[in-house]
C-alpha cells in the first residue's frame, strides 16, 4: 500500500509503490468500463481541487474520481494573479484545513508550491501539476495505459518529444518510467531541453529518428505558442518540420507502438492529425486511465491503514 | 583596557601576547603586561584575539525596510558576529544615492553606537543603471564605495563612466555581476537540481559575462574594480587570470558559497534562495581554492535579512538572501580554518585586513598605534546554529541546525566592549 500523507512527485517513489498504485488503478478502470460509478471508498470524505491554473481534464477527472467513490468534490478556482496578492498559499491551506477537508488536489504555476502546502496542512495533498516540477498523476496514467497495452513497463522504450524543458509531465514520466525499468529517450530543440537532463537517466537523442526507432511508446508533449513568442524556436511551422512526429517517423517505431499525449494537443505541431486519430493513438484511453489513477490514489491516500 | 594571555592573530603569525588599549587605540603589545591601577582587564586565556572583522557587503534595510532589519538590529547582529565595521548596500528606500541618505545612515549608526557603519552609495541614481548618482557628494558625506548591488549596471558605457568618475574621489565600484537578459527570470543554479525541481535556473554565464566585462573595463581603463559575491568556478578562473595579468580586480565571496551546494534546493526551503545562487561542488571547491590562493580577497556575508513572510511563500515568490552576520565567523572557521585551507592570519586577512585595504578603512590588523577594533573568540567551542536566537530581525538562514566551531565571545570597537557573550 501507499504509506504516505501526500503525493507530490514520483521521484522518490519505489517500484513497489508505483506498482501498487497501478494495480489499484487497473481495478478502478475495470469498474469504469463496467459503468460502476457508485463506489463508497470516499464516503464522508471531502476532496478540494485548488487550481491556480486552468485545467480541464486533470480537474474534472479528480472531481469525477471523487464522486465515483462517493466522496464530495469541491472546486476552488484561484486565478494566478491572486497568488501575487491577497491570501498567501499558507493562509489558504490553513483555512481549508480548518474546514476538515480530507484531501487537497492542487495545481499551481510555481514549482514546489505543493511542498509548501503539504507542510502546512494535515489534509492529504496531491500534486495536480506544479510549475515545471512534477505532474505525478499524469505520469501514472501514462504508465497505466502503457502497462495495459504491453502487460509490463520494464524494458519498454519510451520516446518523449516536445517541450521537455517546461514540461512537468516529461519529468514525472522520466522518474516513474526509469523506476519501473523502462528506457526513456527524449528529443527536442536544444532550447527546449533543460540542463543536465541526461544526468537524471534520460537518453537525449541526437535526432528524432534515434528517439523513435524501435520505440514501444511515442509521447508527444504540447508546444505552447508562448515558447515561440519567447524565441525558443523560430515558428510552429519550423518546429513541426524539424521536430514534429508524423506517420513516416512512426514507422521507425515498433509495429505495435502506441502514441500518447497528455493533451491538449496542438494538432499538426507536435503530432500530425493522422497520428492523433490513428490506430496507434491511445490518447482517449489515457483520459479514462486518468480517472482510474485518481480514484486509486484518493482511495489509497485517504484510506491508508 | 588590558587583554591578557590571548593568542593574538597578527598579520603573519599567531602569538601569545597582552594588548593594552587607551582611548580608541592599541597602545602597547608585549609578551606580558601588568594591569595599571583601575585598568579594565579581559582574561583571554586559551582564547584568540582577532582584528575586528570587517564586512564590506551587508544590507541593513534602513531606511525603508525596517520590518526586515534596521541599523540598530543589524549593528547588534554585527557585533555579536565579531564585526566592528560593516559596509551597507544602497538598496534602501529611498535608495542611498545621495548625501542625505548617507548622512542619515552614519548619524543613525552613531546613535546606535555599536559597530561602525560605512555606507556604500549607489553607482547610478535610483540604482536604475542610467545616470551617475551624486558620487562626489556621497563621498563627502562618508560613503566608502559605490555599488548598485542587487542590480547590475547593464550599460557598459555607464559602468565605464562610473569607474572613471569614482576614481577622482578615490572610490571603488563594487559590481553585482548579473546579465539581466540572460538571467531570464532564473533564481537557482541552472543544472541537475534546477531540472529536478523545475525551479528556473541561472546559468553561470549570467554572472561570468559581467565579471568578464568588469575585468575588460578595469584593464582598459587601468582602474580598480571589485567583484561582489563570486559564486562560479569559471568566475574564479577569470579573476585569477586577470590578477596574473596585472588587472586591478579584487573579489569577495560568502560563507554560503564555501559551505553549500545546490543540493539544498531539493527541499524547496526558501531559506536556500540567494542571489547569486549556491551552485555545484566544482564551484564550491573553486571558491575555496580561490579564497586559499588569494584570488578571492575577502569573505563577506551579503547579510540579507528578511521577514518570515518574505520567505514563507512559494519558492519563486520568496525573497533572495541569507541573514549571515551571526554565523559568518563560525562557518569560516569551521569550513576554512579548521580544515587547514586558511591559517588564522590568512582568515583574518580575508575577513578584516583585505576589506580595510580595498576600501581604505581603518582597522584590519592588530598593531600598536592602530585602532582598537578587536574580536575575541573561543575556537574550541562547538555550538549549534539556531536562527531563533539571532538578534538580527532576519532569521532566514539555510544553516539552521548546523553544528559549527568557533564562537565570538567579545567584540571591542574603538577600545570599548560592544558585545560580550
Amino acid at each position: 500500500m501507499l504509506q504516505r500523507k501526500d503525493l507530490i512527485d514520483l521521484n522518490g517513489l519505489s517500484e513497489q509503490e508505483i506498482t501498487a498504485i497501478l494495480d489499484r488503478a487497473e481495478e478502478m478502470k475495470q469498474r469504469l468500463r463496467r459503468g460502476e460509478k457508485n463506489g463508497t471508498e470516499l464516503k464522508g470524505k471531502s476532496v478540494i481541487t485548488l487550481f491556480y491554473e486552468n485545467s480541464t481534464r486533470t480537474r474534472v477527472s479528480f472531481e469525477l474520481a471523487t464522486a465515483y467513490l462517493g466522496g464530495t468534490p469541491v472546486h476552488i478556482s484561484a486565478s494566478s494573479s491572486s497568488v501575487q496578492k491577497g491570501e498567501t498559499l499558507i493562509d489558504t491551506g490553513k483555512t481549508l484545513d480548518a474546514m476538515h477537508v480530507d484531501a487537497i488536489v492542487m495545481r499551481h504555476p510555481m514549482s514546489g508550491a505543493p511542498v509548501l502546502l503539504a507542510k502546512t496542512v494535515s489534509a492529504h495533498v496531491i500534486n495536480g501539476g506544479d510549475g515545471m516540477n512534477a505532474h505525478p498523476t499524469q505520469a501514472l496514467l501514462d504508465m497505466l495505459s502503457m502497462r495495459e497495452k504491453f502487460g509490463r513497463i520494464r524494458g519498454l522504450k519510451v520516446a518523449i518529444l516536445g517541450d521537455i524543458k517546461h514540461s512537468r509531465v516529461a519529468k514525472s514520466n522520466l522518474f516513474g518510467l526509469t523506476t519501473m525499468g523502462a528506457e526513456v529517450y527524449m528529443y527536442a530543440p536544444k532550447t527546449l531541453i533543460p540542463k543536465d537532463m541526461d544526468k537524471l537517466g534520460a537518453h537525449i537523442a541526437s535526432s528524432r529518428e534515434e528517439a523513435v526507432e524501435g520505440a514501444d511508446v511515442v509521447m508527444g508533449l504540447r508546444i505552447q505558442l508562448e515558447r515561440q513568442q519567447g524565441g525558443l524556436f523560430p515558428s510552429l511551422g519550423e518546429y513541426s518540420k524539424f521536430y514534429g512526429v508524423n506517420e513516416n517517423l512512426l514507422r521507425l517505431a515498433k509495429p505495435d507502438a502506441i502514441v500518447e499525449h497528455p493533451g491538449p494537443v496542438n494538432r499538426g505541431v507536435e503530432l500530425t492529425d493522422g497520428l492523433i486519430d490513428g490506430k496507434s493513438s491511445v490518447i482517449e484511453d489515457q483520459v479514462t486511465s486518468g480517472v482510474a489513477v485518481r480514484m486509486a490514489l484518493l482511495d489509497m491516500l485517504c484510506n491508508a491503514r | 583596557m588590558l587583554i591578557q594571555n590571548g593568542n593574538v592573530v597578527f598579520l603573519n603569525e599567531v602569538k601569545k601576547a597582552d594588548i593594552r588599549t587607551e582611548g580608541r587605540y592599541v597602545t602597547q603589545i608585549a609578551d606580558s603586561l601588568t594591569p595599571l591601577a583601575g585598568e579594565e582587564v579581559i582574561d583571554a586565556t586559551s582564547r584568540y584575539v582577532f582584528p575586528g572583522l570587517i564586512d564590506m557587503h551587508v544590507h541593513l534595510r534602513e531606511p525603508g525596510f525596517e520590518g526586515k532589519e534596521d541599523i540598530a538590529s543589524g549593528s547588534a547582529a554585527a557585533v555579536k558576529g565579531g564585526f566592528t565595521q560593516i559596509c551597507c548596500m544602497p538598496n534602501t528606500n529611498p535608495v542611498t544615492d545621495n548625501a542625505v541618505v548617507v548622512s542619515y545612515i552614519i548619524n543613525r549608526a552613531k546613535e546606535v553606537n555599536l559597530c561602525k557603519v560605512r555606507p556604500i552609495g549607489a553607482i547610478t541614481a535610483g540604482e536604475n543603471g542610467e545616470a551617475l548618482a551624486a558620487i562626489g557628494k556621497m563621498k563627502q558625506a562618508g560613503a566608502v564605495a559605490l555599488s548598485d548591488d542587487g542590480k547590475p549596471v547593464m550599460n557598459s558605457q555607464i559602468m565605464r563612466l562610473a569607474m572613471e568618475y569614482a576614481s577622482d574621489f578615490d572610490l571603488i565600484c563594487l559590481s553585482h555581476c548579473e546579465d539581466k537578459n540572460l538571467l531570464n527570470g532564473g533564481f537557482v543554479n541552472e543544472g541537475r537540481n534546477s531540472t529536478i525541481t523545475g525551479l528556473k535556473g541561472i546559468s553561470r554565464a549570467v554572472e561570468d559575462i559581467m565579471i568578464a566585462r568588469e575585468i575588460c573595463l578595469a584593464q582598459a581603463l587601468d582602474l580598480p574594480v571589485h567583484i561582489c559575491h563570486v559564486s562560479t568556478y569559471s568566475g574564479v578562473q577569470m579573476i585569477r587570470d586577470a590578477k596574473k595579468n596585472g588587472v586591478k580586480v579584487t573579489a569577495e565571496s560568502c560563507p554560503h558559497y564555501v559551505a553549500l551546494t545546490d543540493d539544498i534546493i531539493l527541499s524547496f526551503d526558501t531559506n536556500t534562495k540567494v542571489n547569486p545562487p549556491v551552485r555545484e561542488e566544482k564551484d564550491r571547491q573553486a571558491i575555496i581554492a580561490g579564497i586559499a590562493d588569494g584570488t578571492i580577497d575577502c569573505i563577506v556575508t551579503d547579510h540579507a535579512p528578511h521577514k518570515a513572510t518574505d520567505k514563507n511563500v512559494e519558492y519563486a515568490q520568496a525573497a533572495f538572501g541569507i541573514s549571515g552576520l551571526e554565523t559568518s565567523f563560525a562557518l569560516c572557521y569551521t569550513y576554512l580554518a579548521e580544515p587547514g585551507v586558511l591559517t588564522l592570519p590568512e582568515l583574518a586577512r580575508r575577513m578584516s585586513y583585505n576589506p580595510a585595504k580595498i576600501l581604505h578603512l581603518e582597522g584590519g590588523e592588530i598593531a600598536e598605534g592602530k585602532v582598537a577594533d578587536l574580536m575575541i573568540a573561543d575556537l574550541s567551542k562547538e555550538w549549534t546554529i539556531d536562527s531563533a536566537s539571532f538578534v538580527s530581525k532576519g532569521k532566514n538562514t539555510p544553516f539552521n541546525g548546523y553544528t559549527v566551531r568557533g564562537a565570538v565571545e567579545c567584540t571591542i570597537v574603538d577600545g570599548k566592549v560592544k558585545y560580550s557573550a
